[in-house]
């Protein structure tokens, strides 16, 4: 028959030799592998105290960031809800009051911001779409979570906390 | 009046050294379960238990505790007399072989010869098989009172394979005794000191006869039928919990090590180390005893290594295989090197 591949092989069937029916040594080769790899550099990796290196685009958890002096860069738009690809992403806009403008940079601001980490591919479409640089995703994971709505990240979770009222 | 004088420096110190010995064996078994674990991972290419205090060296200790604490069920319908029985048959014997082994040779304090041998019986050979067959006993009531017809077929199991394993053992051993002439291990590791060769290079066949067997007698990979962790569940022990659970498994780390102790003595020479005989004008006696001690030791420990180094590299076999191997393979084997050690043993007398 032709051949497909070429990468067949033809089983050994043979009669074994008084050595090979003896096993004792096919099992001295083996336990020289494994007293080799006693000394051999170990896969595992002591996870809380030493972490495995992410890539340098990885990315993980979202965060809204603020600008300069403090206020919410993001403006409600909904534009990376729409670019959502999961449709992790829900928000309510409402207006700035007077007197608000130390808090939020635009007329308009996200009253409630929602990110559902279970829906989340982390795909970063919505840092790409924020025309506002209002929202990254930084380099930690979710961690993990007794219950589903703890996965639903609001803006207290998401807001990164403010750089005045951290220098004081 | 003579009978009603009691030795008593004799009695004291017969009696610490039982105990130091016996410590010393639960706590080579104690870290035996440490070294398993960790000559596991190296093999496997991890790191073993390293949370428990500096190399996880307290985890011995957390097991322990562990099991210590774990709720202790006796199944309603098991003999719990007999249930409580056989873990503890399984340990004393297991603790009660380390009697005739000579740790060391004498050591003069304050003017009085001890013995590093609790007791130099002239049968020592013998006491040590009478003694680890009786652990055929801790197995087997564990495994019926326990009433479940599993238990009971894993402890078929075992005590079947120990006792075919028991044959070949003896078998070898008794090519060794040929050479020997003796059967007390005080007379047989004075006899390779002396010589300064070692039984293992007059009996090789011999000694890896009685190697293999140990490793069946033990319940140890590749003859771990009877407890398989990864297929059986639980063997013979599957009804047990807590400390009684942990007395099984216990009585086989200290069985382990007082086989390697055993083979170190029969077929490495004991306590004997190389340049014992030309070190002994220089040094002092008890120095030397000392060292013959860590002799000893160290070959003990460097076999408690093979057990585990085999266990973690020849797969178990099947139980077919497993008689097979006993019966038609070890004890034809055996009694062929019988018969050569006695031709030649016959040979040398007459000639």
């Amino acid at each position: 028959m032709q051949p497909l591949t070429n990468r067949a092989k033809q089983v050994d069937r043979r009669p074994m030799t008084l050595a090979e029916k003896l096993y004792l040594p096919a099992i001295g080769k083996g336990m020289g592998i494994t007293f080799k790899h006693i000394f051999k550099r170990k896969a595992t990796v002591s996870f809380p105290d030493q972490t495995r290196e992410f890539s340098p685009v990885f990315r993980g958890l979202h965060i809204l960031n603020r600008d300069e002096e403090g206020r919410e860069r993001c403006t409600a738009c909904g534009l990376c809800a729409v670019a959502c690809p999961a449709e992790a992403i829900t928000m309510e806009a409402a207006e700035r009051k007077p007197g608000e403008e130390n808090l939020y940079r635009e007329e308009k601001y996200a009253a409630r911001y929602e990110i559902n980490m279970l829906r989340c591919i982390f795909c970063g479409f919505c840092e790409e779409a924020c025309p506002k640089d209002a929202i990254y995703l930084s380099e930690t994971f979710a961690p993990a979570n007794y219950q589903r709505k703890g996965f639903i990240y609001g803006k207290d979770d998401l807001l990164i906390p403010d750089p005045k009222a951290q220098g004081k | 009046m003579t009978l009603l004088s009691i030795d008593w420096f004799f009695l004291i110190e017969k009696i610490l050294l039982i105990s130091v010995i016996l410590v010393l064996s639960l706590v080579v078994a104690m870290y035996a379960t440490w070294g398993e674990r960790k000559v596991a991972a190296w093999i496997q290419d991890r790191l073993g238990p390293n949370r428990a205090g500096p190399m996880g060296l307290l985890q011995p200790l957390a097991d322990g505790g562990k099991l210590f604490f774990k709720e202790e069920i006796i199944p309603t319908s098991a003999n719990r007399f007999m249930f409580v029985l056989g873990p503890s048959i399984a340990m004393v014997v297991a603790c009660m072989t380390s009697a005739v082994i000579p740790w060391g040779g004498t050591l003069t304090i304050a003017g009085r010869e001890v013995s590093l041998q609790v007791a130099d019986v002239n049968i020592g050979i013998l006491y040590i098989f009478a003694v680890v067959s009786m652990g055929v006993y801790g197995i087997m009531i564990g495994g019926w009172a326990s009433n479940n017809k599993y238990s009971l077929l894993a402890s078929v199991r075992a005590a079947s394979q120990i006792i075919s394993y028991e044959l070949p053992m003896g078998l070898a051993l008794i090519a060794l005794l040929m050479t020997t002439g003796t059967l007390s291990l005080k007379t047989i590791v004075e006899q390779q000191i002396n010589s300064g060769v070692y039984n293992a290079f007059i009996q090789p066949l011999g000694f890896l006869i009685f190697l293999i067997c140990a490793f069946a007698e033990c319940n140890r990979a590749p003859f771990d039928l009877p407890e398989a962790e990864n297929e059986l569940n639980g063997g013979y022990h599957l009804e047990y919990s807590s400390m009684k659970l942990g007395f099984f498994l216990f009585a086989e780390y200290i069985n382990m090590f007082i086989s390697s102790a055993l083979m170190a003595t029969l077929y490495w020479g004991g306590y004997g180390f190389p340049g014992m005989t030309s070190l002994a004008s220089s040094l002092s006696p008890n120095l030397i005893t000392i060292i013959g001690f860590l002799a000893l030791f160290i070959k003990t420990l460097i076999f408690i290594f093979i057990f585990m180094w085999v266990r973690w590299t020849v797969p178990r076999f099947r139980y077919d295989q497993l008689m097979r191997l006993g019966w038609r393979v070890l004890i034809p084997l055996s009694l062929a090197n019988m018969l050569i050690t006695g031709a030649i043993e016959l040979f040398r007398h007459h000639s």
